[in-house]
């Protein structure tokens, strides 16, 4: 238990690299890239988190309970929202790369170019 | 209790990691990415961590799959537009 | 690069970094570790503050000018996807055609919509009190707005959304976060300091400044999505590709099948 968190982190990125490589889908390679960054998000978390802590806040708590460290989760908290407008960017790209070359095979991209 | 809870959580999110990125057809790995998103959800609200549970909730099982899925429209739209390699058949 | 080559490369890349990181874990803190020097600094400040909720504090407070390099990531993002989906010159738009709605679904959809729009607007009030903020609640506001795509149609979303305002309201969260940290330095304190009076503690006015970037935040976000999310439907309903003369033949039959499937996905989805 006491390393198994760190290690899901770290397969979930490996495995979305891998999908990165192998894929044969610009949209496909996004969604992987997505994946790959919510390993970020697991050993954030991960590393923040306290036994028998609660949550941050304090609106209905005592001021000095036990409470998990707020500030990787501020740091995850703003990623996701920004990575997600950073994805619509990348399938912006994509939109405009399969107007221009009719493609989406990352591969059959890279042999336009000869 | 809450050990067991987020073991199964993670288990829950490295397995749909994995099926995400295996599935290969965008409009399969979407769903696949949305329940991603809800198991990441689920084990960072029992990381004690609600304010994020919420960001990936709304983020990753709403919006990312919804603007995935559009894109794959778009692109499939095209008239005359010739189907992908390695793209498994029809339904 | 050919993609057994490609696929060797990343096996050995991917071999070192599951070695070195499987040593690093065990070098960490263990998982659940007690000792959390950042986090007992940061919740003593947050309470100095009066803000309840130290996430929000972090975020609007102790790493104010980082969350303003977040949201320029944000607007800058949006600008880009902006400007590649725009309608390019040789492409025109075509009015989709009405869908037609279970009457069941409709009803669910339109008594869905205020409720999440209600939640949305709840979490960004809220923010400086309990989980929540500007982030989240801006993007469960505006992807509670594209409900009316589900209960009616593309075109009465079109109504209810005039996109010029939401892409001023981006601007604005944008700008109204600067001003609020420029406003600070006025103040004769540093850029994004927190200068308001804190309030009293747990309550809607309180944390001084968090609330204020809170909103803009929030603001900047609603907009954001709701302008990204305008777009890709442009793109994937409305606008079409010059026809390149090929008619659609029995061979397209299978793409057609497919944007169907699409589409009930999208209305699941969203």
């Amino acid at each position: 238990m006491t390393v198994l968190p760190y290690l899901v982190a770290g397969w979930i990125f490996l495995i979305g690299v891998y999908g990165l490589v192998t894929s044969r889908d610009l949209i496909h390679a996004v969604g992987c890239l997505a994946v790959t960054q919510s390993s970020t998000y697991v050993l954030l978390l991960a590393v923040g988190y306290r036994n028998g802590g609660t949550a941050p806040v304090f609106a209905d708590a005592p001021t000095d309970s036990r409470v998990v460290d707020p500030v990787v989760q501020a740091l995850a908290l703003t990623d996701i929202v920004v990575g997600a407008t950073v994805t619509a960017l990348l399938l912006a790209l994509v939109v405009q790369l399969r107007k221009r070359h009719g493609t989406v095979d990352p591969d059959a991209l890279s042999e336009l170019k000869g | 209790m809450t050990d067991v809870l987020i073991v199964v959580a993670l288990l829950l999110v490295a397995g749909a990691a994995t099926a995400a990125v295996l599935n290969r057809d965008p409009v399969r790995q979407a769903p696949v990415l949305s329940f991603l998103g809800l198991a990441l959800a689920l084990l960072f609200t029992f990381l004690q961590a609600p304010d994020v549970a919420l960001s990936q909730l709304a983020v990753g099982s709403a919006v990312t799959p919804l603007m995935i899925l559009l894109t794959v429209r778009k692109v499939r739209r095209r008239p005359g537009g010739r189907r992908r390699r390695g793209q498994a058949g029809g339904p | 690069m050919s993609a057994r080559v490609r696929l060797w490369v990343f096996l050995v890349g991917a071999a070192g970094f599951a070695v070195l990181f499987a040593v690093a874990c065990f070098g960490l803190p263990a998982f659940g570790t007690v000792h959390h020097p950042y986090g007992v600094r940061a919740v003593h400040a947050s309470l100095s503050h009066h803000t309840a909720n130290v996430i929000a504090s972090v975020n609007f407070d102790l790493r104010a000018f980082d969350t303003l390099g977040e949201e320029t990531i944000l607007f800058s993002a949006v600008l880009g996807t902006v400007v590649l989906l725009r309608q390019a010159r040789d492409e025109h738009r075509k009015d989709p055609e009405p869908a037609v709605v279970h009457p069941r679904v409709r009803r669910f959809a339109l008594l869905m919509l205020p409720l999440a729009l209600l939640v949305g607007l709840y979490v960004i009030a809220h923010g400086q009190v309990s989980p929540g903020g500007g982030f989240q609640g801006g993007v469960v506001a505006a992807t509670a707005l594209h409900l009316l795509y589900i209960a009616a149609d593309y075109r009465a979303l079109e109504r209810v959304r005039p996109l010029t305002l939401y892409e001023i309201g981006e601007a604005a969260g944008e700008v109204a976060y600067v001003i609020t940290g420029l406003a600070a330095v006025l103040a004769g304190s540093a850029f994004l300091a927190n200068v308001l009076p804190f309030g009293t503690f747990a309550t809607l006015s309180s944390g001084g400044t968090v609330p204020v970037l809170n909103a803009a935040v929030g603001l900047e976000v609603v907009s954001g999505v709701v302008v990204l999310l305008a777009r890709f439907l442009d793109q994937a309903v409305e606008i079409e590709e010059p026809d390149d003369g090929s008619p659609r033949g029995a061979g397209n039959s299978g793409d057609d099948e497919d944007n169907g499937d699409d589409e009930d996905d999208e209305r699941e989805r969203a």
